[in-house]
C-alpha cells in the first residue's frame, strides 16, 4: 500500500525561506535551493514551497526560482501562493511543479478548482485550508500570509471539504491556525473530523514540534502525509530521523 | 544517441527532459514525426488526462507514429495509460499497442482517490528484483494486472505498475520523481535496444 508522507514545507518570501509563528514575525531561514536540496536528500516524500508574498500582495509567484527546484531535486514538488487563474498555473506547472495548491482564490472563486482539475487533472490540484477552531467550530480564513490581511471567510471546513471534493481537487492540506508554530502537536481532533467527510489524500500541517506529534497523527487519523517547517528548519530532527522514528513503530514509510 | 520526448500537450516535460539529462543523455522535446522516428528511445509522458493526450496526438499526426516505431519507448502515467486499447477516462480510445483497458479505482470503497504519493513496486522476474523500490504514483486511473504485467503494485487491488510488450514499456508511476529509484529505472530502460 501507499505509504505515509514526511513534508517539508518552506515559506518563501523574496526569494528567500523564511519562518514565522502564527502566521507572522518572519525570519529568514535559508536559500530555496540550499534547503531544497537538503531536503530531498535525507528522503523527504515531497516539498511544499509557499510563497506568502505573493498570496497577500496580489502578485503571482516569481518564477525563476521554481525551476531552479526541479533542477536540483527529483522528487514531486508542490508550489503555493498567488496562482488565480489556469495560466498561472500552466507556468508553474510548466517549470517543473507537480502540483499547485491554492487557497484565497479558491474560495473566492470555487470553479477555478473545476477548471484546473479539468486542464490538468485532479492529481495536480491541491486545495490549502488555514482553519481557525472558535467556539467548537471550523471557520475558513483567506489572505493568512500576512497578519494585516487574514480574515474569516465564515465558510464552514466540513462544508468546504466536501464542496472541493465535487470540483475535483485531487488533495486537501489541512493547516490548523491554533496550532500552526505552537509546536505541541499537530490538531488530531480537527484532523479526524474532516477526514470522516474526505476522500481525498489529506495531508496534517500546523503543530509538529517533535518527533511524537508524527507518530501521534499518523497513529490517531488516517492523513496521508504530515508537513512541518520549523521542527526541520531549526535543525534539531533531521528528515531520517523523523522517518526512522515512525518505521519503528511500524507505520508505512518510504526508507 | 537522442531520446526524442514527444510533447503531446501535457505540462511537466521539464521535469522528464531534466532526468534524463541527469544522466547525460541528449534529448529533444518535440512533436515532429520525423525527429522522433530517427531517435534511438522514445518517451511518451503524459500529465492531464488520457482524453487530452490522444487528442493532442491525433491532431498532431502522430498516431500512426508512435504505433510503428521500432526502437525503445517508455510511456510514464497517462503515457502507459494510452498504450492500451481503451481508457475509461473520458471513455477515450488509446493507441492499442497493449490489449486491455484502464478502469478508476473504486471510489465506493473507502479509497482515497487519487492515489497520491510513494508506492511499492515488485518485478515477478527474478532478474528485474533489484528495481523493486518505492515509487512515486499520482493517478486515479489504472490497469489491471494481465498478460504483459511486469511489476505490480498494491492500492485496493493489485494493479499494473510497470508493463511490457515488445519494444514498448510502460510505468504508472513517474521515474522522473521518483528520486534514485526512478533514476535507476530510466537506466534500465536506456539499456534497451
Amino acid at each position: 500500500m501507499i505509504t505515509r508522507r514526511v513534508i517539508p514545507c518552506l515559506d518563501v518570501r523574496d526569494g528567500k525561506v523564511v519562518k514565522g509563528v502564527q502566521f507572522k514575525n518572519h525570519k529568514i531561514v535559508g536559500s530555496i535551493v540550499d534547503l531544497a536540496r537538503k531536503y530531498s536528500t535525507e528522503g523527504a516524500d515531497e516539498l511544499v514551497f509557499y510563497d506568502i508574498s505573493a498570496s497577500t500582495v496580489g502578485a503571482t509567484v516569481k518564477k525563476e526560482w521554481v525551476s531552479k527546484i526541479s533542477d536540483v531535486i527529483n522528487i514531486p514538488f508542490c508550489v503555493a501562493g498567488g496562482i488565480k487563474s489556469i495560466d498561472d498555473a500552466r507556468s508553474i506547472l510548466n517549470l517543473g511543479a507537480d502540483k499547485i495548491s491554492i487557497n484565497t482564490p479558491a474560495l473566492e472563486n470555487p470553479k477555478l478548482i473545476n477548471q484546473l482539475s479539468n486542464e490538468f487533472g485532479s492529481q495536480c490540484v491541491v486545495i490549502g485550508m488555514d482553519i481557525k477552531t472558535v467556539d467548537n467550530k471550523d471557520y475558513l480564513f483567506a489572505k493568512t500570509g500576512n497578519e494585516t490581511t487574514a480574515h474569516s471567510t465564515g465558510i464552514n471546513a466540513m462544508e468546504w471539504i466536501k464542496e472541493v471534493q465535487d470540483l475535483g481537487a485531487g488533495e486537501v492540506v489541512i493547516n490548523s491556525m491554533n496550532k500552526d508554530g505552537m509546536r505541541n502537536g499537530y490538531d488530531i481532533k480537527l484532523l479526524k473530523k474532516l477526514s470522516s467527510v474526505c476522500n481525498l489524500p489529506m495531508i496534517a500541517s500546523g503543530g509538529a514540534g517533535c518527533k511524537e506529534d508524527f507518530i501521534n497523527v499518523f497513529k490517531g487519523t488516517n492523513v496521508d502525509g504530515a508537513l512541518a517547517a520549523s521542527i526541520f528548519h531549526s535543525g534539531e530532527y533531521s528528515i531520517s530521523q523523523i522517518k526512522s522514528s515512525l518505521v519503528e513503530k511500524k507505520i508505512n514509510i518510504r526508507i | 544517441m537522442t531520446v526524442a520526448i514527444i510533447d503531446s500537450g501535457g505540462s511537466n516535460l521539464r521535469s522528464v527532459a531534466k532526468s534524463i539529462d541527469r544522466l547525460n543523455k541528449s534529448y529533444v522535446i518535440t512533436d515532429i514525426a520525423d525527429e522522433i522516428m530517427k531517435a534511438s528511445f522514445v518517451i511518451l509522458p503524459g500529465v492531464g488526462s488520457a482524453k487530452n493526450v490522444m487528442s493532442e496526438l491525433k491532431k498532431k499526426n502522430l498516431v500512426d507514429v508512435i504505433n510503428n516505431l521500432k526502437q525503445p519507448v517508455l510511456g510514464i502515467c497517462i503515457g502507459m495509460q494510452i498504450l492500451f486499447e481503451y481508457s475509461a477516462e473520458g471513455n477515450t480510445k488509446c493507441l492499442g499497442l497493449i490489449e486491455g483497458d484502464i478502469q478508476k479505482f473504486d471510489k465506493s470503497t473507502d479509497l482515497k482517490v487519487p492515489q497520491m504519493g510513494w508506492n511499492k513496486v515488485t518485478f515477478s522476474d527474478q532478474k528485474l528484483k533489484k528495481f523493486n523500490n518505492y515509487y512515486y504514483f499520482a493517478n486515479s486511473y489504472y490497469s489491471a494486472t494481465q498478460k504483459h504485467t511486469t511489476a505490480t503494485s498494491e492500492y485496493g487491488d493489485i494493479f499494473t505498475s510497470v508493463v511490457e510488450k515488445n519494444n514498448f514499456l510502460g510505468c504508472q508511476f513517474h521515474p522522473e520523481k521518483s528520486s534514485e529509484a526512478g533514476e535507476y529505472f530510466l537506466q534500465y530502460f536506456f539499456q534497451k535496444s
